[in-house]
This record gives structure tokens, C-alpha cells and sequence, in this order.
């Protein structure tokens, strides 16, 4: 299991908002596949995930605060 | 670091986009570190993540019949009016080569402006919480910006025409009840742009003590 965390995106931001899943529960990504945009500010930014496998669980939806170290998902890795 | 710059003049926004998009992938495939892309658009409302309809004062029929495309795109922020009399610059940077702090590259995306308009004897300012820059309560350039991989495109519009203000009446620029200015309306005389474009590409080399870019036309 891959967790996907929010990481540090610069000095003194402390959170971000989601903005959009690029994928469902339950669907295959790829790695490196944009997995999930973020917004700060005036700024949108992606995720990247960080393995191939399943979606298994999104713990932030759209529109829901995500502090900086905080699991947004979790991503059952493919046995390849 | 390799810093390209692009004047694509008067131009449609997804025209502009689309080639946005094209250069973002050559940086992403490290052809090159980073682009300046400066153009005008053709009239366009354009609507961020946050954006909001109801921020659009006007039926989507009116805007049809005075020929403002809207599109709804990734960049951050609220609704905004783009026309020929902004300048507008997307620079596409490769944080991964500078720093990868995204409020850091949005301050500094005010304070180059704010630098473009001190040249011209003009006081630029921040607001706390509005990112944007300001001369005194109007908003004088907006910024909205997309990062994909540490790789930033959109950017900055800074309004320099007198007569292409009106159409910010149509929207809630970024979902506020805020007046806009221009370069124009405060100079109280007239401005060309083409004849400045080049103070803001100094601004941007000045900020990011880039090597001296190459420039094309296009």
C-alpha cells in the first residue's frame, strides 16, 4: 500500500484545497499518472502518483482541506 | 538556465494556450528550462478552479453577442476579462530548477510587476489575501497560475489601455466588487504596448538572473 501525501510546497504554506480527482475509488492508475489537483492561493498544482496499482481509498474530496503531511489516499500497489 | 522568450502579439487565448501547453511539454522533456510567452488576447472571459458563475454579471447570450468567448481552465482564481489593451505574460518555469515554493512564485510574480510599474513613477502595491497588485483600491494586474510537475504556465495580466477597462464590468473580476485601472488611467496619457513588452521581459530577467534569452517572434 502507497500512501499519498501532501507535501511541502513552499515556506509558510501550511494547507491546499482539492480541486479535482483525475480518478475514482476502485480505479487503475499508472505511476506518474496526475492523480489529483490541489489549489493554494492563486495557484493550481498537481499530484503525481506515486506508484501503479489501484485507488483503494480517498480520504479528501473536492473541496476539503488538506494540511501539509496529511494521507489524501491510498493506492494498492500492482504485484509486478 | 535557459530562458526563451515568445511574442506571440495580438492573439486568441486558446491559440495562446494551446502553444502554452506545446512548450510545457518541451520543458517537461528538458529541451529547454524555461519560457517567457508574451502576448494580447482577442477579447475572452476566462474562468479559474474557483471560478464562480454567478461572478459573470451577464447572460452567457450577451457575451455571445459581443463576441467574449468564456472558457473555463485550470489555472487558479476566480473569473477574470482578458483584451488588447493587457499585457500579458505566461512564463513557463521549471521550479524544479529554481525553487519549489508556489507562494514564493506568485509574490514574485507581484513584485516584478510592481517593479514594470515604478519604472513609469507608478506605486504599486500588495494586499494581504489579494494576490494581484494594486494602485491604491483599483487592481492593476491580476495573476492566476497552473503547476503541473513544478512546471508553472499561465501567469500574469497587467491592463495598460485606457479603453479596454469597460469590459471588466461584465464579471466580478476574481469574484470581488473591486474597481480595475490601467497603466493609461493613472499616466493619464496614452501607452504603447509593444513599446513596453520589453521592460517587463527585463523584469523577469532581472528576477530570475537568467542568461540572456533568445527571442522569437512569432
Amino acid at each position: 500500500m502507497a500512501k499519498v501525501v501532501l507535501p511541502e510546497l513552499g515556506e509558510g504554506i501550511e494547507k491546499a484545497t482539492v480541486s479535482y480527482w483525475y480518478f475514482k475509488e476502485g480505479e487503475k492508475v499508472n505511476e506518474k499518472d496526475d492523480l489529483v489537483e490541489l489549489t493554494t492561493d492563486k495557484a493550481t498544482f498537481n499530484l503525481p502518483s506515486p506508484c501503479s496499482g489501484m485507488l483503494s481509498e480517498i480520504y479528501f474530496h473536492e473541496g476539503d482541506t488538506v494540511n501539509i503531511g496529511e494521507v489524501l489516499a491510498v493506492i494498492e500497489e500492482s504485484q509486478n | 538556465m535557459d530562458f526563451r522568450v515568445f511574442n506571440l502579439g495580438l492573439v486568441d487565448f486558446k491559440k495562446a494556450l494551446q502553444f502554452q501547453k506545446e512548450i510545457f511539454q518541451e520543458i517537461k522533456n528538458n529541451s529547454f528550462n524555461g519560457a517567457l510567452i508574451l502576448c494580447r488576447h482577442y477579447p475572452v472571459i476566462t474562468a479559474g478552479r474557483g471560478g464562480k458563475t454567478e461572478n459573470i454579471k451577464v447572460p452567457l447570450s450577451e457575451l455571445k453577442n459581443r463576441g467574449i468567448h468564456l472558457y473555463e481552465i485550470e489555472r487558479g482564481g476566480d473569473v477574470t476579462y482578458h483584451g488588447p489593451g493587457q499585457l500579458i505574460a505566461y512564463p513557463v518555469f521549471n521550479l524544479n530548477y529554481l525553487k519549489k515554493d508556489i507562494h514564493l512564485f506568485l509574490r514574485q510574480l507581484e513584485w516584478l510587476a510592481i517593479d514594470f510599474l515604478s519604472d513609469f513613477g507608478i506605486k504599486g502595491l500588495r494586499h494581504k489575501g489579494l494576490t494581484g497588485v494594486w494602485i491604491d483600491k483599483k487592481k492593476v494586474a491580476s495573476i492566476g497560475i497552473a503547476i503541473r510537475d513544478w512546471i508553472t504556465f499561465h501567469g500574469i495580466s497587467i491592463n495598460i489601455k485606457q479603453d479596454d477597462l469597460d469590459n471588466f464590468s461584465l464579471i466580478k473580476p476574481c469574484g470581488m466588487d473591486i474597481e480595475m485601472t490601467s497603466l493609461e488611467s493613472v499616466l493619464n496619457r496614452g501607452v504603447e504596448i509593444d513599446k513596453i513588452k520589453n521592460n517587463l521581459i527585463d523584469k523577469f530577467r532581472e528576477s530570475y538572473e537568467f542568461r540572456k534569452p533568445v527571442t522569437h517572434n512569432s
